[in-house]
């Protein structure tokens, strides 16, 4: 090849058509927002019915999770999540769909090592850095008695 | 006879021929343009197998039989076929082919699959090692996402920069006589990486591939990009198309008025959201085997170069940062013997 | 009236932090995985520091029910089971406070896998 590896790739770069943000970053605003609403008025509407704001907040995230299942499994959160990109991928919402669609997935592989062994292929980091993060944090609040 | 030219091309006298070709696709490429000229289409991308694994097992099968009884051949005529896939092992050929009892070389060529076998199976003809020979090739959408990017079901997002895996298979028979269309050259390709590392742009990863063999094959023949009607590349798609042309410009050769790519022929890009076009051994495949052969036979198009290219990573090499490198393979097709 | 400025602010910072994360898919060469991971550690780190609390009381489920919002039940639950337990606390108050997310993600995911299959996309 008559050209570097650094002028090719000034040159794709110069080929590549770039993600319209434009268009997809208002709608991750919009269909996230819209998400939070829901997940808001689930949030009143069981404090509505009785109880505390904590487990009503529990029972909300838990609602949307359900419902980002129930549509992963009815193949139309792909299609929503398309439109939306971010929006619905950093609510809860993209962390159950995180869990529900390789379940889906590798069921053709059985239930033990395929279903249940590739659950959390893509959303088990997020619990893993999560927790340890949160170690960290319980780990600095005791070692220095902020609390 | 088979003899060198050059330093790096084939030529085969007595030039073997294509004797049968047939393509099968899925629904979505039969909402394509090149719709009317694939033999079988699948009702949704199962072909009525439980797994997507069996599925593109299946599409290898059905081409493979469909070139056949095309060709008015059985499997008792055939002495070798040379197939291979995208999944792991390649197992939609392994599995695909068991049944039919031919002697079987395995091959992994990514996406240039279809020009890899293609060429093994004329070079093994125009030798005498056979009278016929079978490649095929295949790749599936649903099983090429689940081994490669993310679970069917997942809500990420491609980048515009991204390809859509062709649901398709293409087989083609080659024979020692008869008529054209004919595999008149062969040009095996060196893997090129230029340093490409985006698992989304394809293109862009397998152009330098496809620029250096061409160049290659012209400089060893002394022939031009004009002397052919058609510089057919694999799935190179949008971006890869653009790259290769611009390529081959610093090497003052401009193929831009007979460059054409599967990957671009077999979506409608503006209709059809696969961002940057197809992709997939199926792709170059059911393409060859359909519209491009098919006017070959009725005499629309003579002289094709056949330059399919693949990405040949994998999963782990790109989790370990390694960048992506291309091969291209040629094949010329034409319908004047040598 | 109230009930309308809760719900807008909610759709405003719900909707901000989505935006955030589609700035980080367009401009960077971050996967969804890693974003997603960028957004429950940045959680953590905000909630320990003091900022996100603010955030979650202003915004409501705005702030909780994105990502983030599952860094600030996981510090959060750490905080309250230190105070408790002290050292045991460090380990048991982030699954503690997450536990409810977590089990209704795999008791879903279980039940909705073995019930439909996955399609094809077109």
């Amino acid at each position: 090849m008559s050209i570097t590896n650094q002028e090719y790739d000034s040159l794709t770069k110069q080929a590549s058509p770039g993600t319209k943000s434009y268009k997809t970053i208002p709608m991750a605003f919009l269909i996230g927002g819209l998400i939070c609403v829901l997940g808001q008025a689930f949030i009143n509407l069981y404090i509505w019915l009785g109880v505390d704001q904590q487990t009503a907040s529990t029972l909300g995230s838990m609602t949307l999770i359900f419902i980002a299942a129930l549509l992963t499994g009815l193949n139309m959160f792909d299609n929503i999540a398309k439109v939306a990109g971010a929006g619905t991928l950093v609510p809860i919402t993209g962390f159950s769909n995180a869990v529900v669609s390789p379940a889906l997935e590798f069921k053709s592989e059985g239930y033990v090592l395929g279903l249940g062994a590739k659950m959390f292929v893509i959303a088990g980091p997020v619990i893993v850095y999560g927790v340890v993060a949160s170690v960290v944090y319980g780990l600095i609040l005791f070692l220095f008695g902020l609390v | 006879m088979i003899s060198r030219i050059g330093q790096y091309t084939l030529q085969l006298g007595n030039a073997p021929s294509i004797v049968g070709f047939a393509s099968v696709v899925s629904k979505k490429e039969s909402e394509g343009p090149l719709c009317k000229y694939f033999d079988i289409i699948g009702d949704d991308d199962h072909f009525g197998e439980e797994t997507w694994e069996k599925a593109e097992s299946r599409m290898q099968k059905d081409a493979v039989g469909k070139a056949l009884s095309k060709a008015g051949l059985t499997t008792g005529d055939i002495q070798y076929i040379f197939a291979g896939d995208l999944l792991n092992q390649c197992i939609s050929s392994a599995y695909g082919l068991r049944d039919l009892q031919i002697p079987f070389v395995g091959l992994y060529g990514a996406c240039s699959t279809m020009a890899e076998s293609l060429s093994m199976a004329s070079i093994f003809t125009a030798a005498g090692a056979c009278t016929n020979a079978v490649a095929v090739t295949s790749s599936h959408f649903c099983s090429a996402e689940r081994q490669f990017r993310f679970p069917l079901e997942y809500g990420g997002v491609r980048t515009p920069t991204a390809q859509w895996t062709v649901t398709g298979s293409g087989s083609v028979v080659v024979g020692s006589h008869l008529n054209g269309p004919y595999v008149n050259m062969v040009t095996i390709g060196k893997i090129q990486d230029m340093g490409i590392k985006d698992l989304n742009n394809m293109g862009a990863a397998m152009a330098p591939a496809a620029a250096d063999t061409i160049k290659c094959f012209l400089e060893d023949t002394g022939k031009k990009p004009e002397d052919f009607d058609m510089i057919l590349t694999g799935d190179l798609g949008l971006v890869g198309s653009e790259l290769l042309v611009k390529l081959l410009l610093k090497d003052d050769i401009d193929i831009s008025k007979k460059h054409q790519d599967c990957g671009l022929l077999i979506y409608d890009l503006e209709k059809q959201d696969v961002h940057a076009g197809g992709s997939g051994c199926g792709c170059s495949g059911s393409v060859l085997c359909s519209y491009i052969l098919n006017n070959m036979q009725n005499g629309a198009i003579n002289d094709v170069l056949f330059v399919a290219t693949g990405a040949l990573m994998s999963t782990t090499s790109v989790q370990q940062g390694e960048s992506i490198p291309g091969i291209a393979h040629l094949v010329y097709l034409s319908n004047q013997s040598l | 009236m109230d009930m309308f400025m809760e719900y807008l602010k909610a759709f405003l910072i719900g909707g901000a932090l989505c935006a955030i994360g589609q700035v980080l898919i367009d401009f960077t060469k971050l996967t969804p995985a890693r974003i997603l991971v960028t957004f429950v550690v940045s959680g953590v780190v905000l909630t320990a520091v003091g900022l996100y609390e603010p955030l979650v009381e202003f915004a409501g489920a705005g702030a909780t029910v994105p990502l983030t919002g599952f860094g600030y039940a996981l510090a959060e639950g750490v905080r309250k089971a230190v105070m408790q337990y002290g050292l045991l606390g460090a380990m048991t108050g982030g699954i503690t406070a997450t536990s409810a997310g977590i089990t209704a993600a795999i008791f879903f995911g279980l039940l909705i896998a073995l019930i439909f299959k996955p399609k094809s996309k077109s």
